[in-house]
């Protein structure tokens, strides 16, 4: 039995290669020239996904990114069509694939954009005749499919986007006019309190322990945060922290506490004064 | 006469009224802020923990020794006390919320008594492994349910004042998207009736950070300000502003600024040696053109180029049109976890958009490692038998004590997740168990 089946792998195995060199001038009409890697988003990754479902490597959602299940799905392509084995999809590990599999793109996307879970690409589901007449349509849509958002987004590790959102709500309400690093400051601060044990352990506790931060007293952060506060954000929880560990920050005009003077300051960003 | 002083006296009577009408109102608002702010609290630390509590059950999954899984479950049991305080601060006392609240007391009951058991004259068994399996799976869905509500109050602006004005009237049909969203939450949860932060690897561990690694020569400003042109990427030095730390700051830095047409540009450096510890670069990001991997080999040059030397990839993350990378340190093959720095790409033109490099310098140094006392076979007895292991090597990692310890990094899967599971190297010890995992369903790109 396993014998037969290993056989079978290396006839196709065989076959492939001896087509690749048999018709080596012909393009891969598959993927972008671009090298994809853990990590990566994107249309290439839904393709890879895709195709490597349709062998049977993958069995997981196909949601656009390039995750650790995508990872040892790859790495097994590789172990198996005697590829080297370094989880990237590289011009030869996307020929292999491409050559090993079918891949629909407009059907594939139909089926991840209708909102439901997708995880079954190369089952008979498919109808052989409207797919090949869509092809070439699908490779029309490429260019304007390109930006469209993919069903799933890279998330830094233990935050989820609403947090990422609250978070872009007090920066937003704290300091939308301060300078760049000064809104990644602001973030900063939020997020050294909630390491520092004199502080609540929650982004949310942090951020409505009340009487901490002017913007949520007087309702101020439930305005829209803008992208330069996501980002900031982002930025933030990624490992910037321009405040220099600061704890507590003031706006020496405005600011109505005597104690605040009282901290040892780091430094001055925009109009506030980060300190310990 | 009698007639403007009856005037100014009601003049100044309906001034006093609506001044005092106006004060009251303003009181009523900023007591209704507080209260509304005391709700938003407890609903996204609810929702907060319960992705947590998800996050740590499925870790506890792939942990083996009692060192490593009696805290965690101890962990798990403080977490769901947490989540149910927080139900209990909602005013969702005239919705039919019992059901979450009795299965988050089940996880507490359930890790309750596993914690304080030893668990190494009685591990758990296969039917308390299923049960912690089962937890997982429906604190998965509560989880996802929950975040989608939360969605839906940040997208939407939704007030919990409202609800309890909803609620309190009894309006009918009652279309609102909090009280809607937690109608499946509990139906969710009825579904399984009867059942029975991490720290990072990377950089420090509530540890004091210091700076004074730094070495060399004390810069000078003028120089400082060189360097800040060639990384800042700008021909004119003009326009940097310089300015020093004060005395708060862990070690003195210079920290410079650029603000041009449509770039802003920012440098924390050591005022000694001139290293730089934080640069961030903000200016508008066009269409996506590079992809990861090609904003990875920028990167990779970049980081040679200003001398970090030995540097592996230990992540890379794109965000939008943003590439995020983050290398370790590697002597000899091993991977030295504290020594981290990370880089950010922007992939519309491969520019470097910042880096940040305070964890490499707080924890770079001359280091001796040892050669392990267990093999790596050796090590792999101590993991837990369910993961299936696929990739290994040698780490050093700052363990929960905040030293530093030679380990065996194990790569494995169990069911659809990844962990990374480091034995200690001297003594065998499970020094750490962490689920990967960093992506989630886009809620609003659809």
């Amino acid at each position: 039995m396993l014998s037969n089946r290993i056989f079978q792998v290396i006839v196709v195995v065989t076959l492939l290669s001896v087509l690749h060199y048999a018709y080596p001038s012909k393009p891969v009409n598959a993927f972008s020239s671009q090298v994809v890697q853990h990590g990566a988003v994107g249309d290439d990754v839904i393709e890879l996904q895709a195709r490597l479902q349709y062998l049977g490597f993958y069995n997981k959602e196909i949601d656009g990114v390039f995750g650790w299940s995508t990872y040892w799905a790859l790495r097994n392509f590789q172990y198996e069509f005697g590829l080297e084995i370094d989880g990237l999809a590289g011009t030869t590990t996307k020929q292999k694939l491409a050559k090993a599999s079918k891949y629909n793109e407009q059907y594939v996307k139909e089926k991840i954009y209708s909102g439901k879970k997708f995880s079954h690409y190369g089952g008979t589901k498919e109808n052989e005749s409207t797919k090949t007449k869509n092809q070439g349509q699908a490779n029309e849509n490429t260019s304007n499919q390109a930006n469209q958002a993919t069903p799933a987004v890279n998330v830094p590790n233990g935050y989820s986007q609403n947090d990422i959102t609250l978070l872009s709500n007090a920066v937003h309400g704290e300091a939308r006019g301060e300078p760049y690093e000064g809104q990644v400051a602001v973030a900063a601060v939020i997020l050294n309190r909630v390491q520092s044990p004199t502080f609540p352990n929650t982004i949310s506790g942090v951020i409505f322990e009340p009487r901490a931060f002017t913007a949520v007293a007087d309702g101020q952060i439930w305005l829209t945060p803008n992208d330069t506060s996501r980002r900031a954000v982002l930025d933030a929880i990624n490992g910037w922290d321009p405040s220099g560990n600061a704890l507590y920050y003031f706006n020496p005009d405005t600011a109505t506490s005597e104690w605040i003077w009282t901290r040892p300051q780091i430094k001055k960003i925009g109009k506030h004064i980060f300190c310990k | 006469m009698l007639r403007s002083i009856l005037i100014v006296v009601l003049t100044i009577g309906v001034l006093g009224t609506s001044f005092w009408g106006y004060k009251e109102h303003q009181d009523k608002n900023a007591v209704l802020i507080q209260a509304e702010n005391s709700y938003q609290r407890s609903f996204h630390e609810l929702t907060y923990y319960t992705d947590l509590l998800h996050d740590k059950i499925g870790t506890s999954l792939a942990m083996n020794s009692k060192s490593s899984l009696s805290p965690q479950l101890v962990e798990i049991w403080r977490i769901s006390s947490e989540a149910l305080a927080n139900v209990g601060q909602l005013p969702l006392s005239l919705l039919p919320f019992n059901k979450t609240e009795e299965f988050l007391s089940n996880i507490g009951d359930f890790t309750y008594r596993t914690a304080v058991r030893d668990l190494d004259k009685e591990p758990l068994s296969d039917k308390e492994v299923a049960s912690l399996k089962d937890l997982y799976e429906q604190s998965k869905e509560i989880k996802n349910e929950l975040r989608q509500v939360q969605h839906a109050v940040l997208e939407n602006d939704l007030r919990w004042m409202d609800v309890e004005l909803a609620l309190a009237t009894q309006e009918e049909p009652l279309d609102n998207t909090i009280i809607d969203g937690f109608k499946t939450v509990e139906k969710k949860v009825e579904g399984y009736a009867e059942t029975n932060m991490d720290s990072p690897i990377i950089g420090e561990i509530g540890k004091k950070q210091d700076l004074t690694n730094l070495d060399g020569k004390k810069i000078s400003k003028k120089n400082a300000i060189t360097y800040g042109k060639k990384l800042f990427n700008i021909k004119d030095h003009k326009d940097i502003q310089l300015s020093q730390s004060g005395e708060g700051s862990d070690t003195p830095l210079y920290t410079l600024s650029y603000e041009g047409k449509d770039k802003r540009a920012y440098l924390d450096m050591s005022v000694h040696g001139g290293h730089p510890i934080s640069l961030l670069i903000e200016r508008p990001i066009e269409k996506k053109e590079l992809s990861l991997n090609e904003g990875f080999e920028r990167a990779k040059k970049y980081i040679e180029e200003n001398d970090f030397k030995n540097m592996s990839l230990y992540q890379s993350t794109e965000y939008k049109q943003i590439g995020v990378y983050s290398f370790i340190y590697e002597e000899d093959d091993v991977k030295i976890y504290p020594d981290s720095l990370e880089v950010k790409i922007a992939l519309d033109n491969g520019d470097i958009l910042g880096l940040t490099t305070k964890n490499y310098f707080i924890n770079h140094k001359e280091r001796d490692i040892p050669t392990p006392d267990l093999t790596k076979d050796e090590a792999l007895q101590k993991v837990n038998k369910n993961v299936e292991i696929l990739e290994d090597s040698l780490a050093v990692i700052r363990n929960e004590l905040g030293e530093e310890v030679l380990t065996y990094e194990f790569l494995g899967t169990y069911g659809d997740e990844t962990y990374r599971i480091f034995i200690n190297a001297m003594n065998g010890k499970e020094e750490k168990v962490e689920k990967l995992g960093s992506s989630e369903m886009n809620y609003s790109g659809m």
